[in-house]
Formats: structure tokens, C-alpha cells, sequence
């Protein structure tokens, strides 16, 4: 879903890297209160199985492909604010050493991909967290539902700007249809793939899963006697 | 002593994704391309046609090292761009938040 440039306009790319620098300056100042000596090294490494799992376009409908977006993955296993800056990290890696999405599109990309996908994967996740606490079953039920809203989302952000700085020429009704119901289908893939890795994450170490934190109720060592 | 394995397994998947099953990837265009390439017909590489991806400019670092995810262009070198894509991610993200972190503090 990466934009190169050119698709919006210079003023509208504009607005949407202040966004984007005000959104990541927001989440970097409230992940440190996510990050410990046990988080950080886990939140690396979700940025860096997120950059992997991008490279991996799945086909969806004939001569079209789609790959994941990471932001509901990276909020169920390290937060929301960690995972946002997760997914900006992965994207400027992308753009600036991989030449995928272009640099004034940039962004226009973390708005979509990190901030506000990531946001509505959370928002999911968030709300259905008492189905998420009731088992690995619910949990990877949920991570399904959070990284399909967290595409569609993400597409709309697209929507959106193109609205704002898109070429007229081209309606946006015509575009919006085809942008939002392809990445209907992506996001299955992606509701697929989070579902997998938050299920594998939580077979092995449960309290390495951001949703899950003070939702499970832990096994208590009682070595005192009770009176 | 559990701890250093898993950080080790999901490191090695994430390698392994980028490294492996990359070649594998589907390479027709994403969604958002194909939305914006609509009304257009690529006929050797190029577009023709009337579509908002007409509008679209060349990466200003298309020639850099790693660029469209090669090692210097050369065919084939995608699962190295992909293990250096993951080490530079790591670096730059797992530098990132071990400096944001809270320091635990000593009692």
C-alpha cells in the first residue's frame, strides 16, 4: 500500500508529513512508558518480523497482490504506541534504503499504514479484549477481526488524502470502491497472518502479548501462611 | 534460561521470511496500485493508457544499493536485501526503543 510520489498533490503531501511527525512525536513520548528492559528487545525484533512479513505479497485476485501491513500485529503484541513507531520505523527503512514508497509520499504512508491502521487495529483489539482474554482461541479470533479493520482502515486513509491532493481528473467514488474492496480481501490475508503469529507469540510466551497484560489472571506463588 | 530462545525463534522466522519465502512473493501489483492503475495497460514495462498512476514519479533513490529490494540490481539477490532489511530494521528499531525505555531502577 506504499504511495509513490506524485499521486498527491505537493500541499497535501505536505500536510500529511506534519501529520505524520505530530502522530509519531505523540506515540514515541507515550511508548516509554511501554519499553522496559524486556519489552524493547521484543518490540525490535516486531518491527523487524514486520519488515519481513511486508515482503511477502499474497495474491488476492487475479494480477493483483497484497501483503501486510503490521499495525494491528505489532499493538496486540507490544501496544499501540510502540506499535505504531514499529510499523514508521519499518516504513522509512523501506523508503529510504529500499526505494519502496516514495520520500514527500512518506508521510502519507505512516499516516495511513502506521498511525491510523494501526490505531483502528488497536481500537478492535481493545474492545474485544475480554474474547481475547478468554483463550488462545479468542485471542487469535481477535487478532483476525483488529488486522482486517486495521486494512480497510488503512485503505480509507488513502481515500482520504486522495480526496484532499488527488489528481480531479479522476472521481474518488470510482477509486474508493476499488482501493477499500481489494483491501477487504488483503485484509483477510493480514487477519490471516496476525492471527498466526499472535497465536504463536501467545502459545510460547503469553506475557510477551501486549492485549493480554492484566487481562490474565496469573498463576499466584503463596508461600506465606494464611492467618 | 528460556527467554534468550524465543527472542532467537522469532528472529530466525523473521530471517528466514525475508530471506526464503520472499522469492516466493506474489509480484503483480498491491491493491493500491492496481486501484491507481486502472484505465491504464502496462505494454513493456510501460503504462499506457489514462490512470492516476501515470501521475506517479520515479523513486528519487531508485539507484540506491538495496533499491526495489536487490544488492546492487543484480537478479536474484532479493533474500539477502531481505536479511540486511531485517538487520537494518532490528538495528534501527531495537536501538530506538532500548533508548526510549524506562531504566529499571535498582533497589
Amino acid at each position: 500500500m506504499h504511495m509513490s510520489d506524485g499521486l498527491l498533490n505537493a500541499t497535501t503531501s505536505m500536510l500529511f508529513i506534519g501529520v505524520a511527525v505530530v502522530g509519531v512525536a505523540i506515540a514515541a513520548a507515550r511508548a516509554r512508558g511501554d519499553l522496559d528492559d524486556r519489552t524493547a528487545p521484543m518490540a525490535g525484533l516486531v518491527a523487524a518480523f514486520v519488515f519481513a512479513a511486508q515482503m511477502i505479497n499474497f495474491p488476492v485476485l487475479p494480477g493483483v497482490s497484497g501483503h501486510l501491513l503490521g499495525g494491528a500485529l505489532a499493538a496486540i503484541l507490544v501496544g499501540p504506541w510502540v506499535g505504531a513507531l514499529c510499523v514508521s520505523i519499518v516504513l522509512v527503512v523501506q523508503a529510504l534504503v529500499f526505494a519502496d514508497g516514495g520520500l514527500t509520499a512518506l508521510g502519507a504512508n505512516v499516516t495511513n499504514m502506521a498511525l491510523i491502521g494501526t490505531a483502528a487495529g488497536f481500537l478492535v483489539a481493545l474492545a474485544l479484549k475480554r474474547v481475547a482474554a478468554r483463550g488462545r482461541g479468542g485471542l487469535v479470533a481477535v487478532a483476525f477481526v483488529a488486522a482486517l479493520v486495521n486494512t480497510v482502515v488503512a485503505s480509507l486513509g488513502f481515500v482520504l488524502e486522495f480526496a484532499i491532493g488527488g489528481d480531479t481528473a479522476f472521481p474518488v467514488s470510482g477509486v474508493a470502491g476499488t482501493v477499500v474492496g481489494v483491501h477487504v480481501l488483503i485484509g483477510v490475508g493480514e487477519g490471516v497472518i496476525t492471527a498466526l503469529t499472535v497465536g504463536a507469540v501467545a502459545a510460547v510466551r503469553p506475557d510477551l502479548v501486549y492485549l493480554l497484560r492484566g487481562a490474565a489472571k496469573p498463576l499466584e506463588l503463596r508461600t506465606g501462611v494464611v492467618a | 534460561m528460556r527467554k534468550p530462545w524465543f527472542f532467537l525463534g522469532f528472529l530466525l522466522a523473521a530471517l528466514v521470511i525475508a530471506g526464503a519465502v520472499s522469492y516466493l512473493a506474489d509480484s503483480n501489483p498491491d491493491g493500491l496500485d492496481h486501484a491507481t492503475m486502472q484505465g491504464c495497460q502496462v505494454v513493456d514495462d510501460q503504462l499506457t493508457g489514462s490512470c492516476i498512476a501515470k501521475n506517479a514519479e520515479d523513486h528519487r533513490l531508485a539507484e540506491g544499493p538495496l533499491a526495489d529490494y536487490t544488492v546492487g540490481g543484480s537478479d536474484g539477490s532479493t533474500g539477502l536485501a531481505g536479511v540486511l532489511g531485517v538487520g537494518i530494521t532490528l538495528v534501527v528499531a531495537g536501538g530506538l526503543f532500548w533508548v526510549l525505555r524506562k531504566r529499571s531502577v535498582t533497589t
